[in-house]
């Protein structure tokens, strides 16, 4: 059985990953990261404010990954709330791509600072702070990875789980199953 | 962890009170079921941005997951803006609406 998050005295939580559990987790995240795309800093010689009032999209992402992390605020059953979600959109879309960027960098930075640590795995031990931004990636990553395997509401009856081997999504699936066993306990850990 | 209390979050404020341009009917924060999201992961995130009991996150919790979608806030429009904000931020799939109901 895969490792799972434990409570650590101050709040945070602690895991023990192999070296290949590191890596796919690793790999998995700098995807989601180049999905979501670069930050707005100002370009060399670029007034920073400039980035600072920079507005958003105001149409949805096409990618149906992407429009699951950014869905429309007011919805799109008219013209009218689809001109409000438009706008909620150039002004909170950037903000949000911020968060879920912070969230990505911080389990790639805690995951590097593991693995320079330590040869063959190691146990990850995450602060307070680190677990939040752990939950929103492994979140994110299983919104992406949900999304591309159509994953629907009839969970463990569905097929998807039980593919056999030849089949190319399973090890997508896998991954999927796995990241929510991690999630799960690491919200454990977090539950006021 | 703390929780914050709950229906006491958000005072108004006396600029509210005055600027009244907009009818006085509530706007709410309404959260959608999604076959991916975890049911923990979703009281949790009740629990500790809105500082909901754990009773009333869990309540609020299953009403997404049985009928498909729960009002979870209520208030003006920007407070609910803001709410929308966050439940994107943590991932869960929310609408803001004026409650016509």
């Amino acid at each position: 059985m895969a490792g799972q998050f434990e409570a650590i005295p101050g709040g945070g939580a602690a895991v023990a990953f192999d070296e290949v559990e590191i890596s796919i987790l690793r790999t998995l995240t700098v995807q989601l990261l180049e999905l979501i795309g670069p930050g707005d800093e100002p370009a060399q010689g670029e007034d920073p404010l400039a980035s600072l009032f920079a507005e958003g999209p105001s149409e949805p992402p096409e990618d149906p990954a992407l429009a699951r992390l950014f869905p429309d605020a007011y919805g799109d059953d008219s013209d009218e709330l689809k001109e409000f979600s438009a706008e909620f959109r150039r002004f909170t879309e950037n903000d949000l791509r911020d968060r879920k960027r912070r969230d990505g960098m911080t389990l790639i930075r805690t995951l590097d600072e593991l693995a320079s640590a330590g040869e063959g795995g190691a146990v990850l031990k995450l602060t307070p702070e680190d677990c939040q931004h752990w939950l929103g990636a492994l979140n994110d990553l299983r919104l992406t990875i949900g999304t591309g395997l159509e994953v629907t509401d009839e969970d463990e009856s569905n097929e998807l789980y039980r593919l056999p081997d030849t089949d190319p999504r399973k090890p997508m699936v896998l991954a999927y199953l796995w990241l929510g066993s991690l999630q799960e306990s690491l919200v454990e850990t977090q539950m006021p | 962890m703390s929780v914050a209390p709950t229906e006491i979050e958000r005072p108004e404020s006396a600029e509210e009170t005055f600027a009244v341009p907009e009818p006085d009917v509530p706007w709410v924060t309404i959260v959608h079921n999604d076959p991916v999201n975890l049911m923990s992961y979703v009281a949790y995130v009740f629990q500790t941005y809105f500082g909901y009991p754990k009773d009333k996150a869990h309540r609020l919790m299953l009403d997404v997951h049985h009928k498909g979608r729960a009002i979870v806030s209520s208030g003006s429009r920007e407070e609910m803006e803001r709410d929308v904000q966050a439940m994107h931020g943590f991932g869960l799939w929310a609408t803001l609406s004026q409650d016509r109901t």
